[in-house]
Formats: C-alpha cells, structure tokens, sequence
C-alpha cells in the first residue's frame, strides 16, 4: 500500500509541477523569498551526504550546498537537505522539489538533455569499482566470470557492469536494490559475491563493516563516474551561480585562499587574481546577479576545495581517499577551473 | 385534477433538464481541466528540454534481470523489461495469492478449533502478523531466508539434483526440443477440460474411482501427447557448482521466496479472520443438523458449512486478493524486479520519464485490480448461488 501510495503521490507531484507557470529564471527568487535553498542530497553516504544522530548533514555534496547558499543566500545555514533514492532524483529536481542535485550523481549525455537537467561542472572524478570478500580469493575484476553482484537500483551502475561482463564474454547476475543500504546488507549477508558501485561508495561502506579488512576493493575501476551538481533546464542565471560557485571553490585553492584566511586576503593580497575572486577588484558579483562578496562567503562557508576534500574524504576522515586524479591541474589531477574575471 | 398533474409534469421534465444540465457542465469542466493539465505538462517539458512520448519503449534496455520468465537479455528493448516486470508481479501475486489463501483457511477454521492449543496458536498468529508493516515483515522474511541458508559452496544437496544455497533452490531443468509453450497450453487445456467432466459428471450424481482416473487422464494425456510427438525430453540441464555459484537447472530466487512469504503470512492473517466471521456467520442450526445426521466433523465443515459460509467470505477476500497483488510492489526493497522495481524504477530512471512510465504503471496496476475484481465477483454469483439453494 505505502510504496502505491507514493508512486501515485510522485506521479502527482510531476504533474503538479509540470502543470504550473514556468518557472524559469525564478530559481534564485524563489529561495530567496522561501529564505532557503532546496538541495537534494543521497539518503546517507559517509563522505559524500550523511546524517548523523541529530539529523545534521555533512559531507562533500552537502558542503556544496551551503557554499552555494552562503554564496547566494548570504548564508551556510540557509539550506535544507532532502534526502532522495537514486529512483527518485531527477523526478524531484525536474518538477522543482529541489533546487539543486548535489548527490553524487554521475554526468551522463542523456542526463545532461532528454532528462533537462544542466551539470555545473564535476566536484568529484569516480569510477566504478567492485568489492569482494578476500576469502574468495579473486585479484582481478576479471576472475568474476560467473558472480551474483549486488548493486543499487536506478543507477548507471546497473549499466556499466552490464557492459562490462557484455564485453567480455563474461555472465553474471544482477540483483537491485532500491537503496544502497539495503543493496550492502544483502551483500554482507552472502546473497551476492560482489559489491558495485562508484569506488569512494566502497570505500565509503567498507569504513562501516566490523571486518574491513576481509573485504577487498578489486583494483580495476570499470567505468568514468564524474560526479557533479546538478540543477534543471531553463534557469540558466541559477545555472551560471552553480557553475560559478564551485569553480571559485577549486580557484581558491589554487590561490592558496582558505577558509581561514579569506578576509585577510580579500584586504591584504596584492594579486589581482584573488582580488577578483574576493570581490575587492572589478565586479563578478554583478554579472551573476549576486553581491560583490558572493565567492568570500562561500569560501568562509565550506573552505577551498581542497580542504572540503580533506575533511570529508581525505586524511582528515575516516575514508582517507587520496587525491589522484582529484588534485589540481598543476598537481597532477585534472581539476581546473575557468580563470574569474 | 388535469392541471396540477400537468404541472407536475412539466417539473419533472425541468427537474431532469436540470439534472442532465448539471452533469453536462460537471463533465465538460472534468474534460477541460484533464485537457489543461495534459496540455501543460507537454507544454511545460517541451520547455525544459525533458523528452516525452512513448517512442522510448523500443529503445534498447542495456541493463540485466535477474529473472525473466520470457526471453530477455541487456539487448531488449524497454518495452520487452515492462513485460518481464509485468510477469514477474503477476508471478509473486499469483503466488502470494494462493499461498495466502490455504493459510488463511487452515487458520481461520483452527481459531474456532475445540483444542485451547491450536485455538491460542492461531490467535497469536492472526495478531502477530496484522499488526506488524509488510514492509517489516518483507525484511524479517528475506534476510531470515538469506541467513537461514548456506552458502553455495555448502550448499544443501538432495541426490546431487536439488541444492538450496542463498542464491536460491536449483532444480533440474529439461531439455526438449519442442517448445514449451505448446506443452503448457495442452497442460492448461488438458486440465480445464477434466474439471468441465468432473463437474458434468458430478451433477449427474456419479463420480466412481474410475471416472477420476479418467479425469487425470484427461487433465495430463494431451500435454504428454504433445511433448512425445514434438519431441521427447533428450535430456536434462542438472544444476552444478561452476566458479561462484550453480548454473544449469532451474532457480527460485531468496527475494521471490521472501516476498511471497512476507505477503502470504500478512494477507493470511487477514483471511483468517474473514472465515472465522463468514463460519460463525452460519446459523448453528445448520452444523447441529449435520451432526444429527451423522456427518463427522471434517464433511460437516466442508460440506455444510463453509458453502454457506462462502457467501459472507467472498466479498471481502476480494479485497485482500487486491491488497496482496498492490502490495507486491514492495518488492523494490528486497531485489526482486517486479514491475515497480524495474519499470518504474530502473526505465523511470534510465529514460526520465517520468510522466510516461508512471502513467503506464498505474494502468497496469489498474488493469490488473480489477481483472482480480471481475473475476471475484463472478465467482461469488456462483457461490450466492450454492448457498440459496441449499
């Protein structure tokens, strides 16, 4: 009865929605006067958007929000978060129940057009990986001919190790879960032999078993997952602040601006660069319809991009992914945002 | 006297002028507002970019199913995975129908047993499983099931034909040569035309021992005939350890088993207490008559009283039947791909539209209530019947 229930509220809601005045370019006004921003974030994923007892969020997706809404609204705290499955996501940020997807959600051609929806950009380069139990003893991703995987529902993950056995002459069996949860448990239980999904969700789960140390992520990662924010089609003015927001995220920690130490920057750096980007030189707030000061809050708010990643998935938690392709461009990775002026 | 009859005529006539008027606009308003919101939705994802219309449907699905009961592969197209969710939901309601039903009896009548035991055990029963979620219930069951069994390596074996793991019960499975299909429609065909005898020669009064072996003849002969004219079976697929886990052979899945479980004990306990009010619905006269004639215990209740009692169960099992058939979509949870979890799960989300696939899933559900409906309800004319005339 319940799930029946909220298939026919969801199929309400979309026409609801889709039923009224278009809402383009009423994003921002819209938070504004609401006093808050909407971000949809996963149902719990340590590193990326977790609850923890008293119902506050943390991670790196909900880190985004607030710099958006510090950067937009004038304040971290004036987001709410809601929790949506990999099902319902796009359902929830298409008929405008968010206002932005920051859920670890994978940028994809028909994501991007026959979905509507526009990705501000990748906050974090993915891959899909696979977890087994050491005992069976596999090395390689390859030696899976024949294993059960257990996975979540209404991801690209069911796709890409479809691909992947496809490809390699290999069989398999799926079996899918409409939440992660459930998908793990099923897998810790022994329903299946292998556990897929975006390689920091393993990292992410294994931190959560008793015995990670029996459990062992296979080196090869399957698939390209870069994982962004996202907002809908036809608000291309709340497009640009997304965009913008999290590009001024990794420009300052290209130029060594810190949470801590913005305001002093903003006053006391000579280079035009990081004047621009605090707003103490030229006008970028403007142009994005924001005050001068958009990227100073967000950046108080959330802290570079490097320091949102060491405190949610590096050294500083307990995941303690190392940056590789996530570094910056002059690093080594391939973050590299586009130069503000 | 003319003229006041008159009048009232030509009222009655404005009164239903009134009356066809109202519903006239009612209905126009309905269609304008129904056309308004179909009008603007279009209207509204032509704007932002999000595709509609069905053409979807025979694109290529690209992801796997567990179980099909038809031929399915990553290659099918999105239309081919709305059928196999399709089956398999008629599959775990069909299932979880029967299933729930026996129980639902079995209990019913145990609740008003004499014995204090079975009377205590089957109210314990009736109020555990009533009052708990399904969806809890759906858990308990699948992950009991799933822990309750070895893993494949240790698999349970019967003769080295049958294995029980948690990856499910591996039956052997025949090879033939014929398809099957044509040997399950004489099975179907066979079946139905022994029950028509049976019951012809029923009426007449006569059902020697002979006459049922003839009606089993009947029932099995055809699908034997065909399966050895079209081609016999050459062999058969036994399941064995290979790498992970079996294959060849047949296989019943954990989240079928738990799903059907975790439905038929909820339903169950809901049927139960339907027999138990339909039985103590029949006069005690009736079961004191019986009696009186000599009719032991077990012919009274089947012959006697729960014909009688049938009239009062029907209407509400119908009901039930519906509620277990909805409520199989829950199956989402647990994994096991019935139309909500593949169609209006895995098809929503690859294609995004949501509009369409919503649209066609409610359809279905719809379709398929109130299939369950009309069958019901033409099986209780019947029963209204029987009892009558007894």
């Amino acid at each position: 009865m319940q799930r029946h229930a909220r298939i026919f509220l969801l199929g309400l809601a979309v026409l609801a929605a889709a039923s009224l005045p278009a809402l383009a370019q009423q994003t921002l006004k819209a938070a504004k006067d609401r006093g808050h921003l909407l971000c949809g974030v996963s149902q719990g994923l340590p590193g990326f958007s977790n609850p923890d007892g008293k119902g506050d969020w943390s991670g790196l997706d909900v880190d985004f929000c607030k710099a958006v809404a510090a950067a937009a609204l004038g304040g971290a705290d004036k987001v709410k978060f809601l929790p949506l499955s990999g099902k319902e996501r796009f359902t929830a940020l298409q008929s405008g129940e968010v206002d932005i997807l920051s859920r670890n959600t994978t940028w994809t051609l028909s994501r991007d057009t026959a979905l509507g929806l526009n990705f501000a950009g990748v906050i974090y380069y993915d891959g899909q990986g696979f977890m087994v139990r050491r005992k069976l003893g596999v090395k390689s991703a390859r030696e899976l001919d024949g294993a059960t995987a257990c996975a979540n529902a209404g991801t690209t993950t069911e796709l890409n190790v479809a691909d992947f056995f496809r490809s390699r002459g290999m069989k398999y069996k799926l079996v899918t879960f409409e939440k992660s949860d459930d998908a793990f448990a099923a897998y810790v239980k022994g329903r299946c032999d292998v556990y897929t999904t975006d390689q920091s969700g393993l990292y992410a789960q294994r931190v959560r078993l008793d015995d990670p140390d029996e459990h062992l992520i296979l080196p090869e990662i399957i698939s390209k997952e870069p994982l962004g924010p996202a907002v809908r089609h036809g608000d291309d003015g709340w497009f640009e602040i997304v965009k913008w927001t999290l590009f001024a995220l990794i420009n300052a920690e290209e130029l060594g601006i810190t949470a801590a130490n913005a305001q002093q920057q903003r006053t006391e750096s000579q280079n035009p660069e990081v004047r621009r980007l605090l707003g103490s030189e030229g006008d970028t707030g403007k142009s994005l319809g924001l005050d001068a000061d958009w990227a100073l809050r967000a950046i108080q708010a959330a802290g570079n991009y490097g320091e949102l990643f060491e405190r949610n998935l590096g050294a500083g938690s307990p995941l303690k992914i190392a940056r590789n392709v996530n570094a910056l461009w002059s690093k080594g990775g391939i973050l590299y945002a586009p130069p503000v002026r | 006297m003319a003229r006041p009859a008159a009048r009232r005529v030509g009222l009655a006539r404005i009164d239903r002028f009134r009356a066809v008027a109202v519903q006239g606009l009612v209905l126009a308003g309905v269609i304008a507002l129904a056309a308004w919101f179909v009008g603007n939705t279009l209207d509204n994802l032509a704007q932002r970019g999000i595709a509609s219309g069905f053409g979807f449907l025979g694109s290529t699905a690209g992801f796997s199913i567990i179980v099909h009961l038809i031929d399915y592969s990553e290659l099918s197209s999105y239309g081919r995975a709305f059928v196999v969710g399709l089956l398999n939901t008629l599959l775990v309601s069909a299932a979880g129908i029967v299933l729930a039903s026996l129980l639902g009896l079995l209990v019913g009548v145990a609740r008003l047993s004499d014995n204090w035991l079975v009377a205590r055990l089957a109210t314990v029963y009736v109020e555990t499983f009533r009052n708990l979620p399904l969806l809890l219930q759906i858990f308990f069951w699948y992950f009991a099931v799933l822990s309750a069994m070895p893993q494949p390596r240790q698999s349970h074996s019967l003769f080295g034909l049958i294995f029980l793991n948690n990856r499910g019960l591996y039956v052997p499975k025949p090879l033939v040569t014929a398809d099957l299909w044509l040997v399950a429609a004489a099975l179907a065909g066979g079946i139905i035309l022994a029950a028509c005898a049976w019951r012809w020669r029923r009426r007449r009064g006569g059902t020697a021992r002979w006459e049922g072996a003839a009606a089993l003849a009947l029932a099995f002969g055809p699908a034997a005939a065909v399966a050895a004219l079209a081609g016999p079976v050459t062999g058969w697929a036994v399941p064995a350890l290979r790498g992970f886990s079996f294959e060849g052979g047949m296989v019943l899945i954990p989240e079928f088993v738990g799903l059907v479980l975790g439905l038929s004990f909820y339903t169950g306990a809901y049927i139960a207490e339907n027999v138990r009010s339909g039985i103590l619905a029949v006069d005690k006269g009736q079961r004191e008559a019986a009696q009186a004639l000599g009719l032991s215990r077990g012919r009274t209740l089947r012959h006697v009283i729960l014909p009688q009692a049938m009239r009062v169960i029907v209407p509400p099992l119908t009901s039930h039947y519906l509620g277990l058939t909805k409520n199989s979509s829950l199956a989402a949870a647990i994994g096991y791909p019935d139309l909500v979890s593949v169609f209006a799960g895995t098809v929503l989300n690859q294609t995004g539209q949501a509009v369409e696939v919503i649209a066609i899933t409610m359809a279905v559900y719809l379709a398929i209530s109130l299939a369950i409906a009309g069958a019901m309800n033409l099986y209780n004319r019947r029963v209204v019947r029987i009892g009558e005339s007894r």
